[in-house]
């Protein structure tokens, strides 16, 4: 049966460093709920703290209601998928799998059918006799999927189950993970640095930073509605861009936008409030909502530092004065003679543009 | 050839005059002990000082085994020696094993204060406590088999077990454990923790199985340091009952004229299971050797 995993304001410390700072949380029933950020966020501490493989400081982790901190992982009733697989190497596939049921003794009969049927799932049955370092990290990946559903456990939590694999295998695997997720329905808490990963098999997406939550949505919902600068960065490839402005005034419109005191608006947007004249503000632009323009007549103007040629989309780098690090812009089919180096104007769609404030605070509303 | 590979033949060929000079140094004792068993006492120094020594020339006779067989009473001794050795080996695996792997995989309070004293423990050599710990299983109550029952003695003096069980606990063999075990990954254990395990039997069908290297070298190790006893098995074990192979050899060394044609013959005999030994595991001998870091 699919659990409910519930944390309430855990916590972990190792001596004086805090790891976890305090989370809640909670996963329905049946969900795939990914944990994302980048690393050392916490995020696969707090995995194995829900796995019971770690110590919690503070707070209750609870499965189906019932708190179960000092509950070893076993009793828990989770599977788990280690990053490195951890496979044990003097086993066959099928004693891989079938471990977990023979340490439960679990009659004969009964592990036979259910590493059977673990293989057949997975496709692995021609391989039931091969040892670990006879497989592709793809068929050792799958062994170790193999071993946890086998349990047939509550919750299912992976753990950067796929970032030892080729770029290919990884799109491969993501895929039989989400369709193993659609036949077993079962919750998954599955912990990745991979925001592809996370927004392709996600139900809904936890983003950590430092040992916080910075947002819990569903990955539309936190590509579209970052609520700070930091969910804005993470989710999206490439990243979303950023201009350091100030705000100039505000009028019907909304709020005009300028790159320093005293300088002509560039944009005019939706703001959820007033903010006074002055007021540094950052400008996040994702790369599909701008475009290359003349940069005669453009308001921005910068030089093209390199070309990101993804086959169905290429991406240019524009390195605007002012700004850290180049904006990307999605280029479009009449954009094909631009080449790095090339003086452009840039330009942008403001409806679509968000807003942060200093602390990195969203300051979007809806379109006005 | 390319031009590297010619280059280095004279160098190679100097290294390896070098390598088979230095096998030839380690080879003179073990031809000397070997062709002096087929000597009598006066054609061993008549050949002393001349290369005969070391060749089996001269008037060769097989007396010596014999003699050896009848004086040395070397099937006992080598019953001993072999119950000693296995017993000590085995039992020594389980518990090294074990305590290597509460040290390398499990936390628990004091664990870095064992540690420490366990590398102290190591540079202690065993001479220094011999003594001290003579005394203490000079006085320690034991049991013995007087030919009819087993009955209480006030001492482990004279015994098999005198030579076994101080000897089951080995700091060294614990530290080689420990760092085989500590280069495991972690995951395996927690792989096996979420499937249900408990630490023995992490232990048990995890850490073991894929220790097996650490394991023979242990063996090899632990089995020649305990086949090759003779100090404690001196002082401990006066009488002849359990009297290991090493000890039985002072036997020859009489008050009068020292048999040397015998003593080389006893040698050779008790060198003989250690030769097959390592001609069986030649592999795990040169590995164990590598692996742990000490001269063989």
């Amino acid at each position: 049966m699919p659990a409910t995993v519930e944390l309430r304001d855990v916590r972990k410390s190792y001596g004086a460093v805090d790891i976890i700072k305090g989370v809640s949380l909670t996963v329905a029933p049946g969900e795939f709920v990914v944990f994302v950020g980048p690393s050392g966020c916490g995020k696969s501490t707090l995995l194995r703290m829900i796995a019971g493989l770690e110590e919690i400081t503070a707070g209750e982790v609870l499965f189906d209601g019932n708190i179960v901190n000092d509950l070893d992982p076993a009793r828990r009733r989770v599977g788990m998928v280690f990053q490195s697989y951890a496979l044990y190497p003097h086993m066959t596939v099928e004693q891989n799998i079938g471990f977990g049921l023979k340490l439960a003794k679990k009659p004969a009969a009964e592990l036979k059918a259910r590493v059977e049927e673990a293989l057949r799932v997975l496709q692995l049955t021609a391989l039931r006799h091969h040892k670990p370092s006879q497989l592709s990290g793809g068929q050792r990946q799958r062994v170790a999927i193999g071993r946890a559903i086998v349990r047939k456990p509550n919750v299912f939590l992976f753990d950067e189950p796929l970032s030892n694999l080729d770029a290919s295998l990884r799109g491969q695997m993501r895929m039989e993970i989400g369709k193993l997720h659609q036949t077993l329905k079962n919750t998954v808490i599955y912990v990745t640095h991979d925001q592809v990963e996370a927004m392709t098999l996600a139900d809904r997406i936890v983003v950590f930073e430092g040992g916080y939550i910075r947002q819990v949505g569903t990955p539309m919902e936190l590509y579209e509605r970052p609520a700070n600068r930091f969910v804005a960065g993470f989710i999206g490839t490439p990243t979303m861009g950023f201009l350091e402005t100030v705000a100039a005034h505000r009028c019907v419109e909304g709020l005009a936008l300028s790159l320093a005191a005293g300088q002509p608006p560039i944009a005019t947007l939706p703001a959820s409030e007033p903010l006074p004249g002055g007021t540094a503000v950052t400008l996040g632009i994702r790369p599909e909502h701008c475009r290359i323009s003349d940069p005669d007549t453009a308001v921005l103007v910068g030089t093209v530092l390199m070309l990101e040629r993804l086959g169905a989309d290429t991406f240019a780098f524009v390195d605007l004065p002012g700004t850290a690090t180049p904006l990307a812009v999605r280029l479009g089919t009449r954009d094909r003679g631009i080449s790095p180096g090339q003086r452009v104007g840039f330009d942008f769609d403001p409806a679509s543009a968000h807003l942060f404030d200093a602390e990195g605070n969203s300051l979007s509303s809806t379109a006005c | 050839m390319s031009p590297s590979q010619r280059k280095s033949v004279p160098l190679r060929f100097a290294l390896y005059a070098l390598m088979a000079a230095l096998a030839l140094v380690f080879l003179f004792p073990f031809l000397f002990m070997v062709a002096s068993s087929f000597k009598t006492n006066d054609a061993i120094f008549a050949d002393l000082e001349s290369i005969r020594a070391l060749l089996p020339v001269g008037a060769l006779t097989a007396d010596n085994y014999v003699h050896a067989f009848e004086r040395g009473n070397i099937g006992h001794y080598m019953f001993n020696s072999v119950l000693v050795t296995v017993i000590t080996v085995g039992l020594g695996l389980v518990v090294n094993s074990m305590a290597a792997f509460s040290l390398a995989r499990m936390e628990w309070r004091g664990k870095q204060a064992v540690l420490t004293l366990l590398v102290i423990l190591l540079v202690v050599p065993f001479e220094a406590i011999s003594v001290p710990l003579m005394l203490l299983v000079s006085k320690l109550p034991g049991l013995a088999f007087d030919g009819s029952a087993l009955v209480w003695t006030r001492s482990w003096l004279d015994t098999l077990y005198v030579q076994i069980i101080p000897f089951i606990a080995n700091a060294f063999s614990i530290f080689l454990f420990y760092q085989f075990f500590r280069d495991i990954p972690k995951d395996f254990d927690e792989a096996a923790y979420v499937d249900g395990a408990t630490p023995f039997q992490v232990y048990r069908h995890v850490i073991v199985p894929s220790s097996l290297p650490v394991f023979a070298t242990v063996t090899i190790l632990q089995a020649l340091a305990m086949w090759n006893q003779y100090l404690w098995p001196l002082i401990t074990v006066p009488g002849e009952s359990a009297r290991p192979l090493m000890v039985g050899m002072q036997q020859f060394f009489g008050a009068r004229r020292t048999a040397w044609g015998e003593v080389m013959a006893y040698a050779a005999l008790i060198t003989v299971p250690v030769l097959i030994a390592f001609i069986f595991f030649q592999r795990w001998f040169v590995r164990s050797v590598i692996g742990s870091g000490v001269k063989g």
